[in-house]
C-alpha cells in the first residue's frame, strides 16, 4: 500500500471517541469522497506523476506556445495558486493600471493567491473590499470604464450570484452599448475559485461556467494546471475583453509544475491538443482532465486504441476548429465537464459538432456528455455526482463499442 | 394596445390614489377592502399640501424637513456613536438600577448552560475536525450570549433565519445534541440528507430555517417571512402573533441584500428582529475596512427602523433588547427592529482559517482576559449565591459527557440513502432525473469496485424511482 492510500484508510478508521483529548495527531482531512479499497480507476490523481504536468523545467520550456526568449529563460516549481500570484504580480509591476481587490484580498487570500502582494504594490493598488460581490463587480466595471484594469476576486464562484447583473448587464454589453463612443470594460479580469474539493457542498463546490457562456461578451476561461494559469491570467488581464477567469480550486496546492520565470501568455480562445489518437476525442477543462487521462490509459491498454484529449482551455468563446478537425479524425466524442449536464459545455460542445455537416458525416457514434447529473452538489455523494474516472471509462467504453 | 396599457396604467394610479387627493370615496373604499394593497394601514400617503407659510417644505421624498439658510453639509463626526445597551458589566455587577431579573434561577441556570453547552461542543468539535472526524466546523467562542439571551426572548412559534455562527439560538431552542451530530456526520438522521456542509442546522419544529452558506441572503427572507406572518395573523387572529428573526454579522450587512431587506421590511411594516453579530471579523478583514459609518445600528435610522446598540457579550442586555424588540415589532400591526450586538470574535473564522495571519495572539488573548460573556453570567450568579465551583465542575463536566456520546452515537451511523441526491430538487423526481438515477445504478452496476456504496444506507439498492 502506498503511503498516499495508508494515510486516506487511516482517515477513514474510525476511533474511539476518547482520544479526542489526545495530543493531537496529523491525520488529513476527512474527504466524503476517498476511493474503496479493490479501486483501480477512482484513485486519487496522482499529481506527482500525471503526464499533463510538466515535472522538468525541460519538458516546460518546450512548450512551444511560449516565446522564444522564455523557452530560453529558467523556470521555478510552483503550485496554482503560485503560479497565479506570480502571473499577479507581473501584471501589477508591468502595468500602473493594474489592480487587485475582492473580500480578504489584501492578507494573502482565502487560498493565497495574493500574498505579499498588498506588501509589494501598495495598498492603493491591492485592497479588501467591503463584503458584497455586486459592489465588488461594479466597481471594477467603473474601473475598467474609466481605462483602469481591475482585476476583481470573488472568493469563492458559488458567491458570484450577487455580481451577475454587472457581470451580464453590464460588462458584457459595455462596449455594444457605446458604439461608437467606443469604450469599453476590456481591462476587466474577474477570479474565481471553482469546482469540487471533495466536502464543499452545496456552497464551496460548483462550477459555474455555463451561467456565463451563455453570455456573448465575456470571455470565459479554466486553466488545467500553474503553467497554464500563469500564462492565460495574464493573457485575461492584458486582454481588451472582460475576461471570467476560473481557478479550480482543487488545483491550488495539488497541482505543482516547473513554470517559466519570465512573464508569458498563452493564447485565449485557443484549444490544446494535450495527447494525440485516432479513435475517439476527449475534450474537457479544468480538473477532470486529469481524470480523463486516467480512463484514457486504461481503455488504450484494455481496448488497444488510441485517445486523444483536448484541454477547451477557454470555455467560451472557444476553439471550434481545434475540435472540429479531432473529431473528423477520430469519429467520436466524449466531452466532460463537472458541472450539471443540462445546458451545459458539453451541450454546445455536442450541439456544434453535430451541426459541421464535416464533421457530422464523420460521427461514428453519438456525441457522449459525462458530467455533473442535474442536480445541486451534494456533500457526501459528491463522488458519485463529480465524474469519476471510472465513469468516463464506461462511456469511453460505450461510444467506442457503439 | 397602446391604449389597453394606458387605460390598466390609469386604473392602476386610481387605485392607489390616496383618498385625500380627492378619490371618491367608493375608491377609496374599494382600495382598502383589498387588503390594504396600496398603502398599509398605518401610514399615510405622502401629502405635498403646503398649509401657507409654513416653516417646511413637504417634498415627497422628505416630509416636513425645516428649512435652513445655512450651508452645512451633516458630517458623521459631528453624531455621538449610537450608545451600547448594558445591564451587566465585565464582572458581573449589575449596572442598570431598574433591572429586575424575569427569569427564575433554574431558568437563569439554564441559559448559562446553554451557553456552555454551545461552547463545549465548540471545543469538542474543532478538535474533532483537527483530528479529521468531520469536514468543517466553525465555533461560536466569544459569541455565546449574543444567540442565547436574544434567543430566550423569542417564542417557539417565531421564525428564525440563521447566518452560521448562531448554534447558541439552536441549543435555547432545544436542538438536541444528537441533531447537531447527525448534521454535522451528514448521518442518515441528519434532516439535510447529507446535503449540507458541516454546522448547516434546519429544525422545522423549533421553526428555525436551514443554514444557507450565501451570506445575507436571509435577510430580505426574514422580511417576507415576517410579511407572511402578519398576513397570517391578520387572516386568523385567534393564533399567537409571530415574529421573524434574522441573525447576520456585520460583515453580511455590506450586501445588497442587507439593504433591500431594511428598506422592504421599513415599507412593508413587517414584524422582523434584524439581529447584527458585530464582532470585529469578517474573516480577515477588520471593520474599519468593512464600513466607515457608526456599525450596523445606525444604518437601520436611516431606512426609519428602530434600533438599538447592546453590549453583546451581556447576556441580560441582549435579552432585554429582544424581549423588547420582540413587543415592539408586534405593535400597531407590526415594524422592523434592528438590534446590533457588539462582541469579538474570540476564535479563527472556521477551521479551514488561520486568524494569526491578520491579527495579533495578543489582541485575543486580550480581549479573553477582558471580557467573556460566559463568566460575566457566572460572575452574577455566583454574587447571587446560586452557582458555585462544584456546579461549574459538574455541569461541564455532564455537558461533555453527553456531547462525547452524542457524537460517537452519530459518528456510527450510516450515510443518508443514495437516492437522496436525486430527490428535493424538484418535488417529484423528473423524468431526466429518473434516467440519471438508473444512469448511475447500471453504472455502478458494473463498477463495483470503484465505489464504497456500503456507507450508505441500502447501498445502491435505494437508486430505484420506486424506493
Ligand atoms: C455571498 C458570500 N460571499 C462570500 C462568502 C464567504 N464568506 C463566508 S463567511 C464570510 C465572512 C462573514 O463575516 P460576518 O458576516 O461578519 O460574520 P462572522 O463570520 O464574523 O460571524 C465570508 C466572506 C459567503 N459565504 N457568501
Ligand atoms: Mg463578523
Amino acid at each position: 500500500m502506498t503511503a498516499r492510500k495508508q494515510l486516506l484508510r487511516r482517515a477513514m478508521v474510525p476511533q474511539p471517541v476518547a482520544r479526542l483529548f489526545s495530543p493531537t495527531v496529523a491525520i488529513p482531512q476527512r474527504r466524503y469522497s476517498t476511493h474503496p479499497p479493490n479501486a483501480k480507476l477512482n484513485l486519487p490523481t496522482d499529481y506527482s506523476a500525471t503526464s499533463l504536468l510538466s515535472h522538468t523545467s525541460q519538458q516546460t520550456l518546450s512548450n512551444p506556445e511560449l516565446p522564444a526568449d522564455v523557452r530560453a529563460g529558467t523556470t521555478k516549481r510552483m503550485n496554482l495558486f503560485q503560479a497565479v500570484n506570480d502571473a499577479l504580480a507581473t501584471a501589477l509591476a508591468e502595468d500602473e493600471s493594474v489592480l487587485l481587490f475582492g473580500e480578504d484580498v489584501a492578507f494573502g487570500g482565502v487560498f493565497r493567491c495574493s500574498m505579499n502582494l498588498k506588501d509589494t504594490f501598495g495598498g492603493d493598488r491591492v485592497f479588501n473590499t467591503p463584503l458584497s460581490e455586486q459592489g465588488i463587480m461594479g466597481f471594477a466595471v467603473g474601473l475598467a470604464a474609466e481605462n483602469m484594469r481591475p482585476v476583481a476576486e470573488i472568493q469563492f464562484a458559488d458567491y458570484v450570484y450577487p455580481a451577475f447583473d454587472q457581470l451580464v448587464n453590464e460588462a458584457a454589453k459595455f462596449r455594444y452599448r457605446d458604439g461608437a463612443c467606443g469604450r469599453s470594460v476590456g481591462g476587466l479580469t474577474v477570479r474565481m475559485p471553482c469546482g469540487g474539493v471533495g466536502h464543499g457542498a452545496l456552497y464551496h463546490s460548483q462550477s459555474p461556467e455555463s451561467l456565463f457562456t451563455h453570455i456573448p461578451g465575456l470571455r470565459v476561461i479554466m486553466p488545467r494546471s500553474p503553467v497554464q494559469a500563469k500564462g492565460l491570467l495574464l493573457a485575461a488581464i492584458r486582454s481588451n475583453d472582460p475576461c471570467v477567469f476560473m481557478e479550480p480550486k482543487i488545483l491550488y496546492r495539488a497541482a505543482v509544475e516547473q513554470v517559466p520565470t519570465a512573464p508569458y501568455t498563452l493564447p485565449l480562445g485557443k484549444a490544446e491538443v494535450l495527447k494525440e489518437g485516432k479513435d475517439v476525442t476527449v475534450i474537457s477543462y479544468g480538473q477532470p482532465l486529469y481524470k480523463c487521462m486516467a480512463a484514457i490509459q486504461e481503455i488504450e491498454k484494455s481496448m488497444g486504441v488510441t485517445a486523444e484529449l483536448i484541454d477547451l482551455r477557454t470555455v467560451y468563446p472557444w476553439d471550434k476548429e481545434e475540435v472540429f478537425k479531432s473529431v473528423r479524425k477520430t469519429g467520436r466524442c466524449v466531452v466532460v465537464h463537472e458541472s450539471m449536464v443540462n445546458a451545459g459545455i458539453g451541450a454546445e460542445i455536442a450541439a456544434a459538432i453535430q451541426e459541421d455537416s464535416k464533421t457530422f458525416i464523420r460521427l461514428e457514434a453519438p456525441v457522449v456528455r459525462v458530467a455533473g447529473w442535474s442536480i445541486h452538489t451534494p456533500l457526501v455523494y459528491e463522488q458519485f455526482n463529480i465524474p469519476s474516472v471510472a465513469r468516463i471509462h464506461d462511456n469511453l467504453k460505450k461510444v467506442l463499442e457503439y | 394596445m397602446k391604449n389597453r396599457i394606458a387605460t390598466s396604467l390609469v386604473s392602476t394610479s386610481k387605485r392607489c390614489a390616496p383618498r385625500q387627493h380627492g378619490t371618491p370615496a367608493i375608491l377609496a373604499h374599494t382600495c382598502r377592502s383589498t387588503y390594504q394593497s396600496c398603502y398599509s394601514s398605518t401610514v399615510a400617503p405622502p401629502s405635498v399640501s403646503q398649509p401657507p407659510n409654513a416653516d417646511y417644505l413637504a417634498f415627497p421624498g422628505a416630509a416636513k424637513s425645516a428649512f435652513s439658510h445655512s450651508l452645512k453639509f451633516e458630517q458623521p463626526s459631528t453624531h455621538p456613536a449610537l450608545s451600547t445597551y448594558r445591564v451587566v458589566d465585565q464582572n458581573g455587577v449589575v449596572v442598570d438600577p431598574n433591572f429586575k431579573p424575569d427569569l427564575s434561577d433554574e431558568e437563569v441556570v439554564k441559559l448559562y448552560r446553554d451557553m456552555l453547552t454551545t461552547s463545549i461542543m465548540d471545543i469538542i468539535m474543532f478538535d474533532a475536525h483537527r483530528q479529521g472526524r468531520i469536514s468543517f466546523y466553525m465555533v461560536a467562542a466569544g459569541e455565546e450570549a449574543t444567540s442565547v439571551g436574544s434567543a430566550s426572548a423569542l417564542a417557539k412559534e417565531d421564525v428564525v433565519f440563521l447566518q452560521y455562527r448562531e448554534q447558541g439560538v439552536l441549543v435555547q431552542r432545544g436542538f438536541k445534541l444528537a441533531e447537531f451530530m447527525n448534521q454535522l456526520f451528514a448521518n442518515k438522521y441528519d434532516p439535510g440528507r447529507g446535503r449540507n456542509m458541516p454546522v448547516h442546522y434546519g429544525s422545522r419544529e423549533l421553526n428555525v430555517h436551514t443554514i444557507s452558506s450565501p451570506l445575507a441572503t436571509q435577510l430580505p427572507q426574514a422580511a417576507g417571512a415576517a410579511y407572511a406572518l402578519k398576513i397570517q395573523h391578520r387572516q386568523n387572529p385567534s393564533a399567537p402573533p409571530r415574529v421573524a428573526i434574522c441573525y447576520f454579522g456585520e460583515g453580511a450587512a455590506s450586501e445588497g441584500d442587507f439593504h433591500a431587506a431594511l428598506n422592504i421590511a421599513a415599507t412593508r411594516e413587517c414584524p422582523v428582529i434584524f439581529f447584527c453579530r458585530n464582532n470585529g471579523y469578517a474573516i480577515s478583514t477588520s471593520t474599519q475596512e468593512q464600513y466607515r459609518g457608526d456599525g450596523i445600528a445606525a444604518r437601520a435610522l436611516g431606512y426609519g427602523i428602530d434600533t438599538i446598540r447592546v453590549d453583546g457579550n451581556d447576556i441580560w442586555a441582549v435579552r432585554e433588547a429582544t424581549k423588547k424588540a420582540r413587543e415592539m415589532a408586534l405593535q400597531d400591526g407590526g415594524k422592523p427592529v434592528m438590534i446590533e450586538a457588539m462582541t469579538y470574535r474570540v476564535s479563527h473564522h472556521s477551521t479551514s482559517d488561520d486568524s494569526f495571519a491578520y491579527r495579533k495572539k495578543v489582541e485575543v488573548e486580550e480581549w479573553k482576559r477582558r471580557d467573556n460573556p460566559i463568566i460575566r453570567l457566572r460572575k452574577w450568579m455566583e454574587a447571587k449565591g446560586i452557582w458555585d465551583e462544584d456546579k461549574e465542575r459538574e455541569a461541564r463536566e455532564s455537558i461533555r459527557r453527553d456531547v462525547l456520546k452524542a457524537f460517537s452515537e452519530a459518528e456510527r451511523e450510516k450515510k443518508p440513502a443514495m437516492r437522496s441526491m436525486f430527490e428535493d430538487v424538484y418535488e417529484d423526481l423528473t423524468p431526466d432525473l429518473k434516467v440519471q438515477m438508473a444512469e448511475l445504478r447500471s453504472h455502478l452496476e458494473r463498477y463495483p469496485e470503484e465505489y464504497d456504496v456500503d456507507e450508505f444506507e441500502g447501498g445502491k439498492d435505494s437508486l430505484t424511482s420506486q424506493p
